[in-house]
C-alpha cells in the first residue's frame, strides 16, 4: 500500500481530492487496473467513463448477459465491436463455444479480419477448459466464450489465467439459469432496439443496442443507447444521424 | 578370407520405375528425355522402344522418326540417384556394404554374405529373382574384384559367377571398355587394335603409362586386384526413435513421466543436431505381460520443444494401464520436417508469438481433436453458405479480399428455418412472419437482394434475401425461395443482424 506518511498533508479541500485521487490510483494499480497513457489509446465508446480510469480493462474478463437469439446476436456485434479496438491487425483471437452460429463474413462490418479469427467449436464439458488454455496464451489479443453456466469459481481460475497473461477475455452466457456473482470485471447487457435512418427514410439503419453495464468493479454501472456506425460505437443521436449515415451500409 | 563382389546393372533404370509406377507403358515404346542445348536428347529408354533401335543420347526427333508411336515423357533431375540410393538401401538385406555405382549400377561386398543363401549361385538368384519381380531389367556378376565383377556384368557372356582367382581369365577377351576407361582412351586403344583386354594386359606398364596415362593402369590394378578400390557404402537414415529399457518394472504415473521426459530431451537433442521437428510422435510403452500401450500426438508444426510436447503427451499420459508394469519405453518420431534453426528467429517476436499460438493450438487439437479448430478464408461466392471456406493451416492467407458491400448478419443458422408470413404485394417484404409460433410485426425492411444458386455446383430455386426490423428492434434476415408463379413460395429465417 502506499505509504501515507509521503503523502503531504494540506488542510485544504482540493488537496484533499488530490490525496483521495492519488489513494485511488493506487488502488487500481493493486486491482490491476492499468492506468493507459492518453496519447496512445483511442476512446472505444461512450461506455469506457464507467470503468476506472475511464478507459476499458483490458487484460481481465469481461461477462454479457443474452436471453434471446436476437439479442444473443446484438451482444457478438457488440463484442465484435470491442474487439476491433484489442486485435489490432495482425493479432489472432479465439472464439469458443459449443454450437457456432457466427458467420464469419459478417465479421468484416465490425472491423475483424475474419482470418484472424480462430473458431474453437468444443464441447460443452471442454468450453471452460478450452477457454482457460486459450487465455493463457499471450500470443492471443482477445477470447470470447460463449456459454450459459459460469461458477464463481470457475470465473475466479479465468481470471487468474489472465492476469499472468493479459489477454482479454469475453464470457458471453446465453440463456444462464440464474445470474450468480462471479469475478468478472464488468457484466453487460445488450439488447437490439430500433435502428434509425437517414432522415426517416425507409428501410434498416445501423445496429442500435441498447447496452446496459449492470456491474462494474470499481466504477459506476450505466446504460447506454449505442450505434455501431461501420468504424466505431457513438451514442444514439438523431440529429447527427441526419448527417453521417451513408447508403452503402445499411446493416451489420 | 577372399573378398568378393557383386556389380548389378540396371539396363533401364529409369524406365523399368515408370512400368512400376503404370503397368499400362509395358507394352509401349517410350523414353524419358531432357532438353539439352536447345534440343531434346533421350535419356532413358525401356526395352521395346531399344529393340526398335532407339538408345541413350539420341535425338528424340531422330527416335520419333525410327518410331511414329514412341511415346516421351520428361526427365526429373536426380530421380536416378534417388532411384539407386533407395534399391542399394534395399539391398542391405542381402550385405551390410551396398554401394552406389555411377548413374546405373550398385556395388555389393558380398563377402562371407553367400554361405548364408548356402551358396553363391543360390545368393545371386535370389537376388536376381527379386530385382526382376520387381520389374528391373538387370544383370549381375560375382568375382573377386569390383572392377572384374563390373566388367563381366557389363560385358561378359559366358557365366556370372567367377570362381575366386579366376577373375583375370575371365577379363582376357573382354573389350578395353569393360575396365571402365575413359572414352578416349577406350578409343584410341581400338584404334591401335588393342580390341580385347588380352591384347595389352602383359604389355609393360611403363609403355602403357605413356601412351594412355595414370588412369588405365589405376583401372587395370583396380580389376586385377592389385590395388583395393574404394567402395562408399549406402548408410540408410536411421529412424527417430530413442529407447528407455527399465531395470525395474515401471508402475507409476510419476515413473512414467519421468521416463517420458528423458526420452523427448534425448529425441529433441537429435532433432535439434539436425534442425528437424518432428510433427507425429508415438510414445510406445512395453509391458510385462507383452501388451504395448501406445499413445500418439500431432502438431501443427513441426516442433522440437520438450516442453510443448511433453505438454502434449501429458494430456493423453492417464491413457496408459501399466499393469504388472512397464519395461521398455520407447519413443519414435515417424514424421519429421525440416525446421530452421531458431537463432535468428528469437528476435522476431511476431515468430515468437505464432509459435505460441501454434503450440497452444496443439495442446487444444489433443484434447478436443483437430475438427473442433476452424478459421475461414474468403470464397468468392454469392451464395451464404460457400461464401467462406476452411482454411487449411495458420499461414494460409486470404487470396481474395472479404466483401463488406452487401448486409451480412453475424449469426447464420445453420439450416434456414421456415417461418409463416403475410405479404401485401408478391415481391414485397412481410408485413408480420410468425417464427417458432412467436408473432413479429415488421417494422422496417430492406431488399431484395436475389442470390441464384450456382447451377454448376447445385440445382435449386433462387433467393430473395429482405433485412427486416420487427417492433421490438430486432434484426433478421429472411429469404423467400423461388417466385409466385405456380406455388406459394416458401419462407425461411436465415439469419440475425446484431
Amino acid at each position: 500500500m502506499a505509504d501515507v506518511a509521503e503523502i503531504p498533508l494540506f488542510n485544504k479541500a482540493e488537496a484533499k481530492q488530490e490525496i483521495i485521487a492519488k489513494l485511488r490510483q493506487e488502488v487500481y494499480s493493486l486491482q490491476r487496473f492499468k492506468k493507459v497513457n492518453d496519447a496512445t489509446t483511442h476512446t472505444i465508446g461512450p461506455f469506457e467513463t464507467a470503468f476506472p480510469n475511464q478507459s476499458f480493462p483490458t487484460g481481465a474478463v469481461h461477462e454479457f448477459i443474452s436471453y434471446e437469439q436476437e439479442h444473443a446476436a446484438a451482444t457478438n456485434g457488440f463484442i465484435s465491436g470491442i474487439l476491433n479496438y484489442l486485435a489490432g491487425r495482425s493479432g489472432y483471437s479465439i472464439w469458443v463455444g459449443s454450437a457456432r452460429v457466427i458467420f464469419p463474413p459478417a465479421l468484416k462490418f465490425f472491423g475483424i479480419d475474419p482470418e484472424h479469427i480462430i473458431f474453437l467449436d468444443v464441447s460443452n464439458k471442454n468450453i471452460l477448459w478450452a477457454i482457460e488454455e486459450a487465455l493463457k496464451c499471450q500470443a492471443v489479443s482477445a477470447v470470447v466464450g460463449i456459454l450459459s453456466e459460469l461458477s464463481f469459481k470457475e470465473s475466479r481460475r479465468l481470471q487468474l489465467a489472465v492476469e499472468q497473461s493479459h489477454v482479454t477475455g469475453f464470457i458471453h452466457r446465453y440463456k444462464p439459469k440464474t445470474e450468480n456473482i462471479t469475478a468478472c470485471v464488468s457484466r453487460f447487457k445488450i439488447r437490439s432496439i430500433h435502428s434509425a435512418t437517414l432522415d426517416g427514410l425507409p428501410g434498416v439503419g445501423y445496429p442500435h443496442w441498447q447496452a446496459d453495464l449492470v456491474k462494474v468493479r470499481n466504477g459506476k454501472p450505466g446504460s447506454w443507447q449505442l450505434q455501431w456506425n461501420g468504424s466505431g460505437f457513438e451514442e444514439c443521436d438523431t440529429r447527427q444521424h441526419i448527417i453521417s449515415i451513408p447508403q452503402k451500409l445499411k446493416a451489420g | 578370407m577372399a573378398r568378393r563382389f557383386v556389380a548389378i546393372w540396371f539396363r533401364h533404370l529409369l524406365t523399368d520405375w515408370f512400368t512400376r509406377r503404370k503397368p499400362e507403358l509395358k507394352e509401349i515404346p517410350f523414353v524419358i528425355a531432357a532438353p539439352d542445348h536447345g534440343r531434346m536428347i533421350v535419356k532413358a529408354v525401356n526395352p521395346i522402344a531399344y529393340a526398335s533401335g532407339i538408345y541413350t543420347g539420341m535425338v528424340v526427333a531422330d527416335g520419333r522418326a525410327i518410331l511414329p508411336e514412341l511415346q516421351v515423357f520428361d526427365e526429373e533431375p536426380g530421380r536416378d540417384h534417388r532411384l539407386l540410393q533407395a534399391l542399394a538401401e534395399w539391398c542391405i538385406r542381402f550385405t551390410p556394404i551396398a554401394a552406389i555405382d555411377g548413374a546405373d549400377g550398385i556395388i555389393l561386398d558380398a563377402s562371407g554374405c553367400a554361405h548364408l543363401w548356402s551358396g553363391e549361385l543360390a545368393y545371386l538368384k535370389d537376388l536376381l529373382t527379386r530385382l526382376r519381380a520387381f520389374g528391373y531389367h538387370v544383370r549381375i556378376a560375382m568375382a573377386d574384384t569390383i572392377g572384374a565383377a563390373w566388367a563381366i556384368s557389363r560385358y561378359g557372356s559366358v557365366y556370372p559367377i567367377i570362381e575366386p582367382g579366376k577373375h583375370i581369365e575371365a577379363l582376357l577377351p573382354l573389350p578395353p571398355a569393360a575396365l571402365r576407361l575413359e572414352n578416349n582412351i577406350a578409343e584410341r586403344l581400338h584404334k591401335l587394335g588393342l580390341k580385347d583386354i588380352r591384347s595389352f594386359i602383359y604389355m609393360p606398364r611403363k609403355a602403357l603409362r605413356r601412351r594412355f596415362g595414370e588412369s588405365l593402369l589405376q583401372q587395370l590394378d583396380y580389376a586385377l586386384g592389385q590395388q583395393i578400390e574404394p567402395l562408399v557404402p549406402v548408410c540408410p537414415i536411421e529412424p527417430y526413435q530413442e529407447r528407455l529399457p527399465c531395470l525395474e518394472p515401471i508402475k507409476t504415473a510419476t515413473g512414467i513421466e519421468i521416463a517420458l521426459k528423458e526420452l523427448l530431451e534425448q529425441l529433441c537433442k537429435r532433432l535439434a543436431d539436425e534442425n528437424k521437428g518432428l510433427r507425429i510422435a508415438v510414445f510406445k510403452c512395453y509391458r510385462l505381460d507383452g501388451n504395448i500401450q501406445a499413445i500418439q500426438i500431432n502438431t501443427a508444426k513441426a516442433s522440437r520443444n520438450s516442453n510443448h510436447l511433453y505438454k502434449l503427451f501429458e494430456l493423453k499420459t492417464g491413457q496408459i494401464e501399466p499393469n504388472l508394469g512397464i519395461e521398455l519405453f520407447v519413443l519414435e518420431a515417424p514424421v519429421v520436417e525440416p525446421l530452421i534453426s531458431s537463432q535468428e528467429a528469437m528476435w522476431n517476436i511476431s515468430h515468437d508469438k505464432e509459435m505460441q499460438l501454434a503450440e497452444l493450438l496443439d495442446r487444444l487439437a489433443v484434447k478436443v481433436g483437430e475438427k473442433a479448430i476452424h478459421r475461414y478464408l474468403p470464397s468468392e461466392h454469392y451464395w451464404p453458405e460457400r461464401s467462406y471456406k476452411q482454411a487449411l493451416s495458420l499461414e494460409d492467407q486470404p487470396a481474395t479480399s472479404w466483401r463488406e458491400d452487401l448486409p451480412r448478419p453475424i449469426h447464420l443458422l445453420p439450416q434456414p428455418e421456415q417461418i409463416e408470413v403475410t405479404v401485401a404485394i408478391p415481391d414485397y417484404p412481410p408485413i408480420l412472419f410468425k417464427h417458432k409460433d412467436v408473432l413479429h410485426r415488421v417494422a422496417k425492411a430492406d431488399g431484395p437482394e436475389r442470390i441464384e444458386q450456382e447451377w454448376w455446383i447445385e440445382q435449386g430455386l433462387y433467393r430473395d434475401y429482405y433485412c427486416v426490423e420487427d417492433d421490438n428492434g430486432c434484426r433478421y434476415w429472411l429469404f423467400r425461395a423461388g417466385h409466385y408463379e405456380h406455388a406459394e413460395p416458401k419462407w425461411f429465417l436465415h439469419g440475425y443482424f446484431a
